[in-house]
């Protein structure tokens, strides 16, 4: 008598990468907008970036349909909570609100693996990164989705900082200026599309500093 | 005669078939500070009076924004009506997270005036003592509507609540017929001037009242108070003496052009003239 398997899944992996890269004042997030369903690309063009706040963007990566519900929660959440706050929510605690969101789920989780980034209320750049139950931890910078495997070397490579055991403590956030991160990002991406069947297409990158946001669009591989 | 004997509870019916408990709740409205609102075919501006208890204190939030085009004015029991402002806000987020769409006004007031009447049915609770001011726009054009602890809602052109809210309402009569083709600076300005009747007398500043708007491409946000004082002097000089029956098209040509120096003037001689009176709410 075999154990009974289950004959659907709810979840599906819609591939994809993300990263994200603090700066002193500023913040890279970019993905790739290949969707993709097994072997099958089912668009080229679809955006894994969400603004949630002025100073608090997500790249997710994962099952889309339960990112899309996601970001919908939490942009009611940030609603609800600018009238009562009258102002936005700033990054550090969208990245709690966050955390609660997809532990409250912990028990039928949203596949979503999520990259938060933006500025902190001192206007440097902070990343959090996440897993799929709300494990949360602030870094200098992360990488998730289908390609990470191959990113998140060649980021420790480039942007490691001192391990945080030594004294003095180093700061995380990576000295690179604004257009080096932005480079560093191109070049990734361009390297993990080589490798990563669902990487490619196109790359979105989204810059947050003190200007604002801004957006630009590489193309990649799309093999 | 016989009022105080069926007024115990809500769900006690008179002879005469009225609720009295009902009735009371709508004096509580007529107790609370002015509210008015005016709507033309593009725009709805809602004023209120923010008399602070005392010189001591600082005055109560009577406007909240409920959503990007639907805003909401107050008076009477602000307690009352800060929890139905946050009720009105969870039904239009619920609304937009299911619909992907904002939520018409006229749902919203149903579903307010529906969650009202509950209250006159139930021995155990009481009506809301407060009257809600609902200005917001949808598919279907710019909307005002007045919302009753009754349970009642009714949609107007322009309106007024509070205390002393007759001489607005007496000024809105005059001129409401015009209000639908009213410019957003023309609006503004008529729910101003009738702000200033609910006053009696006193002086229209900008730190006793609030103005907030919402129009086509406009998402309902409060004016600040510095944009209401400079929106007061424009016309306090100019419409001073005489009654507001002339025509809205030639004033704001002329007002704008002489604001900046009547500004100027009006802020010097207002100077002198400090100091909140004491009144009641």
């Amino acid at each position: 008598m075999t154990k009974q398997q289950a004959n659907w899944s709810p979840y599906d992996n819609n591939g994809g990468s993300c990263v994200a890269i603090a700066g002193a004042d500023y913040c890279v997030m970019a993905a790739d907008t290949r969707m993709s369903s097994g072997y099958n690309i089912l668009t080229r063009e679809y955006s894994k970036i969400c603004k949630l706040a002025d100073k608090a963007v997500m790249a997710s990566s994962g099952f889309q349909a339960d990112v899309n519900a996601l970001q919908k929660q939490l942009a009611a959440k940030h609603l609800t909570y600018q009238h009562q706050h009258n102002k936005q929510m700033s990054c550090p605690a969208m990245a709690q609100l966050l955390s609660n969101t997809l532990y409250y789920k912990r028990f039928f989780p949203y596949y979503a693996f999520n990259v938060l980034g933006g500025l902190d209320s001192e206007g440097k750049g902070c990343v959090f990164t996440y897993d799929a139950v709300g494990s949360y931890e602030r870094v200098g910078y992360s990488s998730q989705g289908s390609g990470s495997t191959l990113i998140m070397p060649f980021l420790d490579n480039q942007l490691k900082s001192p391990s945080p055991l030594l004294l003095p403590a180093q700061d995380a956030v990576t000295p690179l200026s604004e257009s080096e991160a932005v480079d560093l990002v191109k070049t990734v991406f361009a390297s993990a599309t080589e490798r990563d069947i669902y990487t490619g297409d196109k790359l979105e990158i989204v810059v947050l500093n003190a200007g604002g946001i801004h957006r630009e669009y590489m193309e990649l591989r799309k093999d | 005669m016989f009022r105080n004997q069926y007024d115990t509870d809500v769900t006690t019916w008179s002879p005469t078939g009225r609720l009295f408990q009902v009735e009371y709740s709508m004096e509580a409205v007529k107790q609370g500070s002015a509210a008015i609102g005016l709507r033309s075919k593009t725009h709805v501006v809602l004023a209120c009076v923010n008399k602070a208890n005392s010189e001591l204190s600082s005055h109560q939030k009577k406007i909240f924004k409920v959503d990007d085009h639907i805003g909401v004015a107050i008076a009477g029991l602000t307690a009352d009506g800060r929890v139905l402002s946050r009720y009105m806000r969870s039904e239009a987020i619920n609304h937009s997270f299911t619909y992907e769409s904002p939520l018409p006004v006229g749902r919203l007031v149903v579903q307010l005036a529906d969650k009202a009447q509950v209250c006159t049915q139930r021995s155990w609770k009481r009506p809301y003592g407060v009257g809600l001011l609902v200005g917001g726009l949808d598919e279907s054009g710019a909307h005002l509507y007045y919302n009753c602890p009754s349970g009642n809602y009714f949609e107007y052109q322009a309106f007024a609540i509070g205390s002393r809210s007759q001489a607005a309402k007496t000024y809105l009569e005059r001129r409401f017929e015009n209000f639908t083709n009213s410019s957003r600076e023309d609006l503004i300005k008529d729910a101003l001037i009738a702000t200033r009747e609910t006053l009696q007398g006193e002086k229209l500043k900008s730190s006793i009242c609030t103005v907030s708007v919402v129009g086509v491409g406009e998402p309902f946000h409060i004016l600040d108070q510095e944009t209401v004082q400079q929106l007061i002097d424009t016309f306090e000089l100019v419409t001073e003496e005489e009654p507001p029956a002339p025509e809205p098209a030639s004033e704001p040509a002329a007002a704008d052009q002489g604001g900046a120096e009547q500004g100027a003037g009006a802020e010097q001689g207002a100077a002198p003239d400090e100091g909140v009176a004491p009144m009641d709410i």
